[in-house]
Parts: structure tokens; sequence; C-alpha cells
């Protein structure tokens, strides 16, 4: 094998880091470089500077620092058993395009990620002097999200923290036996240690000493994970319920799903199929509610049961509690018109605002920003009446996507 | 009638001084025209303005942001729809917030759509380096295409973050200057674009590979990164090539037969270290 230019590299090392779904640039420590002493800032909401044709938005430089790796995930583009070309980048060449990238006004920062090479102890202390050097040599002031190794040892978790804005591990697959099974040797509850000692740390660094001395920053735009989904038999009630203990447990900013997706040279153990994309689209629904919505996971899909894929979640939560229905949208409590249809937690802050002042009117709702045509059957207001009752068999078929449009290739 | 010309740079402080002064002189809505940049004759110019008594302005706080955010619309009748709303306000005949006010409700909703405007400056613009061999700070210029004439709202947002280097950024309205820590305005001469750079290469390598074949989904992307945008940014060339080309990768992949482990799959698994 020659030696590979820098051009290489990148194709190679973007394409095996882009099965990882996350690209979250938003808050954390504000930051800037007003004072013109370094590059960057960061804080706030954080900005796409891509879209890519698969929809996806290009937020950070995401790449792997290297794809070789000892471990034989059967979904991995990089397990060690695939054919897939090799690739190593130097510290030095990660820290040039990061900062050349970010100069030009490419991206948000680094999203950085590695297979592992020898020990995860060597790998991540490699990530870490990535992030140490942008850091202190270049005055790096945008966002850097570093994926942890699970089994590195505590003070590097601690340096990663000091440099990075956000740290996250993948918890990779929903249950314990698809782990077991097609990721031999990862192990849940190294994961999960790991992820509870990222919680723990963010804690600490929050509490000021008795002199009023802030500890050292560790990871101020918190921990997230991804799941990968359909590679193994795990329902989405399964997945949601999941979903809901870690966001609980370890405080995660966010639970990313992927659809498993098709990738060079497969693994005989998992055959490819058509990436599960609309199923993704509806788990992403499904954790918005259970976030923003107050719904818990048991209501939107059983334990054993999947998501409808015709109609989004509040929809289907809406359809098979008709009793709850019609909702009165000048007296029903926040919660009641967070459950409604078309109606977004922005507009329904207006209603509630708008209430204190007066009565609403059908008319109000358009240019508060509701969904009307998928409200309409689960309300009443002056200036609407009812026109297809809840009791209508057809409703749902209202709704439901035509089959035609549930492929979204 | 009154005819007020906002000056092309400064238009949101100007408007704001000259609102603040036709409310004390107690000038009606109806009774001025605003205009921005070169002074155009009005017919009915010369009429003695109407006074009546007049009043300070006094606004909610969450009221300016929006308002001033509403100012830098494209719309021409921005800045009369804005007298009239804080008058209104101001009087107390309109409630902030109130959507059932065709003009607040108009006045909101170009608030937003200059938001995207400015967010979306903040993540298209692609700057191409221009520095001198011996400068002390490197230098960077882009040519930008705002909807609206956004340029002194999106800008100090490059200042917080390029502080290090030099930079200009170019729209057909304002063009934009930072230079050794200092933020300048002036009217955009020319059209001028930067020369392309080398390290665009090197984002279209990025771009392209990043990109998975298996999930195209191009409307997701329009839908963010609608085709106006795309003459001014050195990714988007790609694009067409990489739609076409996404299906018969995606069946490729899928159609090969799963393979045998690499060769050197139990060279590199020897290195795996033991007793996890």
């Amino acid at each position: 094998m020659g030696k590979r230019t820098l051009t290489e590299k990148l194709a190679i090392l973007a394409d095996a880091a882009k099965y990882d779904a996350s690209c979250a640039s938003s808050g954390g420590e504000r930051r800037d470089s007003r004072d013109g002493k370094g590059l960057g800032s960061s804080g706030g909401s954080g900005i796409c500077h891509a879209y890519a044709p698969d929809g996806r938005c290009i937020s950070l430089l995401k790449i792997l620092m290297t794809n070789f790796c000892i471990y034989d995930c059967a979904y991995c583009v990089n397990r060690v058993s695939s054919h897939v070309e090799r690739a190593r980048f130097s510290v030095e060449e990660v820290v040039r395009l990061t900062v050349e990238f970010y100069r030009r006004n490419y991206i948000e920062g680094l999203f950085l990620s590695s297979g592992i090479i020898r020990s995860p102890d060597e790998t991540m202390a490699d990530m870490t002097r990535i992030a140490r050097t942008l850091r202190q040599q270049e005055g790096f002031r945008g966002y850097i999200h570093l994926k942890t190794i699970p089994d590195a040892a505590p003070e590097l978790i601690e340096e990663a923290g000091r440099w990075a804005d956000r740290l996250s591990i993948n918890v990779e697959l929903p249950t314990e036996q698809a782990m077991q099974a097609l990721a031999p040797e990862k192990s849940p509850r190294t994961i999960r240690r790991a992820m509870a000692d990222v919680r723990a740390r963010r804690e600490a660094a929050q509490v000021k000493s008795h002199t009023g001395k802030r500890p050292p920053r560790f990871a101020p735009a918190g921990q997230s994970t991804q799941m990968i989904v359909g590679a193994d038999a795990a329902t989405d009630g399964q997945i949601l319920s999941n979903a809901a203990q870690l966001y609980g447990s370890y405080k995660l900013g966010r639970v990313y799903y992927s659809a498993f997706s098709p990738i060079p040279d497969a693994s005989q153990l998992l055959p490819l199929i058509r990436p599960p994309l609309l199923r993704e689209h509806r788990l992403y629904q499904a954790d918005w509610l259970m976030r923003f919505y107050e719904f818990s996971p048991g209501e939107i899909a059983p334990q054993g049961g999947m998501l409808d894929l015709e109609v989004d979640p509040k929809m289907a939560w809406a359809l098979a509690n008709r009793g709850r229905f019609p909702v009165d949208v000048n007296h029903a409590p926040r919660e009641m018109l967070l459950r409604v249809p078309g109606f977004g937690t922005k507009s329904v802050a207006r209603m509630l605002e708008a209430r204190r002042h007066r009565t609403l009117r059908y008319e109000d709702l358009l240019r508060m920003g509701c969904v009307l045509r998928h409200a309409q059957p689960f309300i009443t207001l002056p200036g609407w009446s009812r026109a297809p009752g809840l009791d209508d068999a057809h409703l749902r078929a209202r709704f439901a996507a035509k089959p035609e449009q549930l492929s979204l290739f | 009638m009154r005819v007020i010309t906002l000056p092309l740079i400064g238009t949101v402080a100007a408007w704001r001084t000259e609102a603040r002064r036709l409310a004390r002189e107690g000038v009606r809505p109806e009774d001025v025209l605003w205009q921005r940049g070169e002074r155009a004759a009005d017919l009915f110019a010369s009429a003695a303005p109407p006074s009546t008594k007049g009043q300070p302005l006094t606004l909610p706080r969450e009221a300016v942001a929006a308002m001033e955010g509403a100012l830098y619309h494209s719309d021409p009748q921005r800045f009369a729809r804005a007298y009239d709303i804080v008058l209104r306000l101001s009087q107390g005949r309109l409630r902030w917030g109130d959507r059932s006010d065709t003009a607040l409700h108009r006045l909101l909703m170009q608030d937003k759509a200059v938001r995207r405007d400015i967010h979306k400056m903040h993540a298209f613009v692609r700057f191409r380096e221009m520095s001198a061999p011996d400068a002390p700070r490197r230098a960077f210029a882009a040519w930008f295409e705002p909807d609206h004439p956004i340029t002194e709202a999106a800008t100090p947002f490059f200042a917080n973050r390029f502080g290090d280097m030099d930079w200009i950024i170019a729209t057909p309205d304002l063009t934009a200057r930072f230079e050794a820590g200092t933020l300048r305005f002036e009217e955009t001469q020319t059209t001028f674009r930067p020369a392309p750079d080398a390290t665009e290469d090197l984002w279209r390598t990025y771009f392209a590979n990043i990109f998975n074949p298996a999930r195209l989904m191009v409307s997701a992307m329009t839908s963010e990164m609608p085709r106006k945008y795309w003459k001014n940014l050195p990714e988007a060339a790609l694009i067409p090539e990489l739609i076409r080309t996404a299906p018969a990768r995606a069946r490729a992949m899928q159609e090969a037969a799963p393979t045998l482990p690499a060769p050197q799959t139990e060279k590199r698994r020897a290195k795996r270290p033991t007793g996890r």
C-alpha cells in the first residue's frame, strides 16, 4: 500500500463516518473570538452548513481518525473482517482540515470518531490529542464532539470532556441479545457504565466549591447516543422504552436512531436490506413526543408493538383515543392542547397567551401556525362546526399516507 | 405628506430615530411616505404636516427585536407598517402578539422570514482565501445573495466567529468589511466575486463521501438548501451527478454477495487486548 494523499484519506474516512446520524452543534458554552486571539464561536442554535442529497445536514466535519478496527461488529463497514480500504489521519491532518474548513465557513466544528486500533486507551488518547491541539495550539473555539471509547481509562475520558463540547457513546443496538449476536466484543454493561460516568462528571462540573471556584469544564453540550434500527428484531416499543430510560438515567441530550443502511461489503451475519427510512422517521417523531409533548413511551407504542407507518404517532394516538376528543380550544389545559394533531408547542403557547385576553376563533388558529387539516376533527371552538365527525369510520383513511408514498426512495 | 428617506447604511437605526421624532410631533401614519436610499420625487411631498398632540413611544421589550427584524425585510411597506404598529401599541390600541391584527400578523411573518434569511446566510456564506503573502492576519472574501437587505443584521455573527482574520462579505445591497477587528459597511460598488480556493476541492471530496447513496432523499435536501443558493456553493456542482448515480450505487451494494472475512482479519484481531 503506497502512501495515501490527504484527499484519499478524507474520502475513505468520511465515507466510513457517514453511518453515524448525530450532527448537533447546538447548546453548550457560549464562546466567541471577538478578541482576535482565536478562531470560532459556539453556543446558541447550531447551523447546518450544507445538505447532502440524502437530506442529512452537514454541520460538523464528521470523520473517523482511522477506520482500522480490531472489533468485528456485523453492521459496521469498518469491522475487522471487512474488505473496505483502510486509512489513518495524523493529528496534524485532522487539525488542518478542521481549521481550514472552519475558516471558510463550511462547518461548525469537528465530530471525531474512530475505529479501535491497538487498544481502547491508545485510541482515546490519540483522539484527545487532536481535540487538545485544536484548543491549545490553534485557539479553536468552535464545536468539538468526540465519540468516546467505552472501555477507555477514566483519566482519558476526563481529558476528552475538558476539550470537547459533547461526548457520545453509541448503545449501537436496542437489545442485549442483538449486541451479543452482532457486536460480540462490545458489552452493553460497559457502555452504560461509561454513560453513567459521563453523567456523573457533568454533574460534578456544575458544582462550585465552597470558595466559589468552578471545577474544570466537562462536555458542556452534554452527551448523546445512537441506536441502529432494523438490524435486529427489536420492536419500536422496545426501542422507545429503551430511549426513555436512556434519557432518564443518563440525562442524554439526544438519542439518534439510524436506519440500518446498506454498506459496501456486507457481513454474512447480516444480509442487507433497504434502509427502513420511514420507520426511522416515525421513531424521531415519537422521540419528539416524549421529550416535548409529555407522552410516555407506552402511550405511543406498546412494549411489543410497532409504530403505525401510515400516520404519524400523534395522529395515531388521537385516532385510538377518540373518547378524549373533541378538545375545547378555549378551555382545555395545556397538556391536552399538546395532544391535538396539528398543534405544536409554539402554537399552543400562542393560544394560551391569546386566551387570557379573548375567546379564540377558528380563524385565529391558522395565523398561530396550526395545521388545521389535521386538527379539524379533534377540536371545537367558535367559527368551526365539526364537519367530519370523530365517529367517521373513514377518519383514519383521510390522514393515512397513500401506499406509494410509503417508500421514501 | 412628509417624506422620510432612510439611509442605505444604518437604515433600521435611522427609522427608530425618525419614528420617535414623528410620534413626538404627532404625525399620523397616513401622512408619512417612507423610502430607503435615493431620495425619489413624491407628488404630495410639499403638503404641510398636520400636527396634533404627540407622544413618546413605549414598547414591550419582546416587541423591539421582532420589529427590528421585520425592518430588514425587502417589503417597501415595512417602514410605514412598523410606524403604524408602534403608534397603536403605544396608545394601547393594539396588544403585542395579537395575530388577529392583519398588520401585526404580517410584521411577525416578515420577522420570521428575515430570521430564516439571516440563518441561511450564516450557513451558506463560503469564504475564499485571499491572504497577502506576508500579512499578519489571513484574509478571506465571499459573495452572497440574501433575499432581504440583511447585511448589517447578519454580519456581526461573522465578526464574533472569525475574530482573528480579515474578511469581506459582499451582497447586492451592502458590503461588510472586517479589518483588524473593526466591522464597517459600505454600498456595494461592483459585483465582485472572489476567485476559487484550492481547499474547495477537499471540501467537495468530503461532501461527496459523507453522502449515503442508499438514503437518497432529494426533497429533504432542497427544502433546507433551496436551489437559489447553489450557484454560490462550491459543493453544489456535484449534486446532480450524486443524485443520478445514487440508485445504481445503492443497488450494487445490495446485490453484492456477502464476503468472507478479509485476509488480514486474524492478524489484526490478534492485536486485540485480552481479559475484557
